[in-house]
């Protein structure tokens, strides 16, 4: 099919970015548009105006200030890929990265893209939770800060507001004691995913503690499982297992309890990896 | 609103072109019907079957995720373009010796997007493995092939560049 009429606006500050949705209910951003331009080619959106952020400059940047790193709304997946900085600092978001897509996808879709238009099933998202990431947006008050446990309130639903522009995100960087773990299935190369799984923790000697294992495809957003964090923190993989208590619901892809069964699998895998010193 | 269709200048296979579109209108319906270039073709429309694979800016992208208006001042490249500037013979003649197509429909993307992996290969001087020649054409459906012929057909053309050098 092909999308219905509309009008295209290119913004060249946030402000006028901001401006514009603002004056326009109905509008929407136009980053990566890999999944807005699909959207709106099936009808399944029919805003009356685009308001494209392409040309906004500064927003394109991979930065490490303080800690952390901080991943401009419009960095491409493919420049996250090829980061020597994520490789090094964000090494959680580096392992998702050839999960996302296809090659031609990636060259286009942003990073801000897929945190705000949060698809349950997507790599992104559940990678931003489980490293207790921050969203960064601009709205009609300024600049705001929103922590990834409140951000993703629903399906494809977030806390950012109509007239608000998702700026970046922003990750603890990660040092030595750092761990991370990732595992998705998939029916083919970079689908989304069946069920996946980001996990981080920190090394505390032979244990592991600040574990924060975030699934996806199982629920309505990205879903944190803190009674198996906790029994993986206290070094018992079969407990955690056991104390996985998400209830997925029946998709296209797989069953309720297909789901939860490989839930299991990839936490079992994951546990693996984050007992794994980093090379 | 009068922003419902805009006037872009580009470059598309060499030549400037400058024409006034929908603001709707995706780049790969521009190619077609606007320029007449129809070896892009049209699929699935939304992202996954890849025979709209063309080359912005030198990077492959999906013809139909992108908009037209979005194209202004940019150089688009497709299949006619890579064609007839030669990059690719060595590529088309190893698709036709092994039978790496039948209908022809998914071709013009299998092309693009094989190339921007050659293309890749040839800067970092390393010939990709099977896996990667697959994970590569992942994002692109053949419904003929199977994609085994696919695959040779990439890899003889990588490991004859990597000869060649």
């Amino acid at each position: 099919m092909k999308p219905a009429p509309f009008a295209y606006r290119k913004a060249h500050s946030l402000d006028e970015a901001v401006a514009l949705m603002g004056q326009h209910k109905d509008a929407r951003l136009l980053a990566g548009g890999q999944s807005l331009i699909a959207t709106l080619n099936m009808r399944l959106s029919s805003p009356s105006l685009l308001v494209d952020i392409n040309g906004i400059s500064g927003l394109d940047r991979i930065e490490v200030k303080d800690g952390m790193v901080e991943i401009g709304a419009l960095v491409r997946h493919v420049q996250a890929e090829r980061s020597e900085t994520i490789a090094t600092v964000a090494p959680l978001i580096a392992r998702a990265m050839p999960h996302i897509a296809h090659a031609a996808i990636r060259n286009r879709g942003t990073v801000g893209g897929s945190i705000a238009f949060a698809d349950p099933a997507a790599e992104l998202p559940a990678c931003l939770l489980a490293l207790g990431g921050d969203v960064l947006a601009a709205g009609p008050a300024g600049r705001r800060t929103i922590k990834a446990d409140d951000f993703f309130k629903g399906l494809f639903e977030t806390a950012l507001e109509p007239d608000d522009v998702l700026t970046g995100i922003r990750v603890p960087a990660a040092d030595a004691n750092t761990r991370i773990g990732f595992a998705e299935l998939a029916r083919r190369h970079g689908d989304y995913a069946i069920v996946g799984l980001a996990a981080s923790a920190r090394a505390d000697g032979p244990k592991l503690k600040d574990v924060r294992l975030a699934f996806f495809g199982v629920g309505d957003t990205p879903l944190r499982a803190r009674a198996a964090e906790a029994a993986l923190a206290g070094g018992d993989v079969e407990a955690a297992v056991a104390a996985l208590d998400l209830a997925p619901h029946d998709d296209v892809q797989a069953s309720a309890d297909v789901k939860k069964h490989l839930a299991g699998v990839l936490l079992k895998r994951v546990a693996q990896q984050l007992m794994e010193p980093r090379a | 609103m009068s922003d419902t269709a805009l006037s872009i200048t580009l470059i598309v296979n060499g030549e400037t072109v400058s024409e006034r579109v929908d603001a709707r209108k995706t780049l790969v319906d521009f190619l077609r019907e606007d320029l007449a270039l129809t070896g892009s073709h049209v699929g699935c429309e939304h992202g996954v079957c890849g025979t709209c694979t063309v080359r912005v800016n030198g990077e492959i992208v999906r013809g139909c995720l992108m908009l037209a208006v979005q194209c202004d001042g940019a150089t688009v490249e497709t299949v006619e373009g890579l064609s007839d500037s030669g990059e690719i013979a060595d590529l088309q003649a190893a698709f036709e010796q092994r039978n790496a197509l039948q209908c022809g429909y998914c071709t013009p993307g299998m092309l693009a997007t094989a190339q921007d992996l050659l293309k890749r290969a040839q800067t970092s001087g390393r010939v990709p493995s099977r896996d990667e020649i697959r994970e590569q054409l992942s994002g692109n459906y053949c419904r003929c092939t199977g994609y085994h012929a696919i695959v040779d057909a990439v890899e003889a053309v990588a490991i004859a560049r990597a000869e060649a050098k």
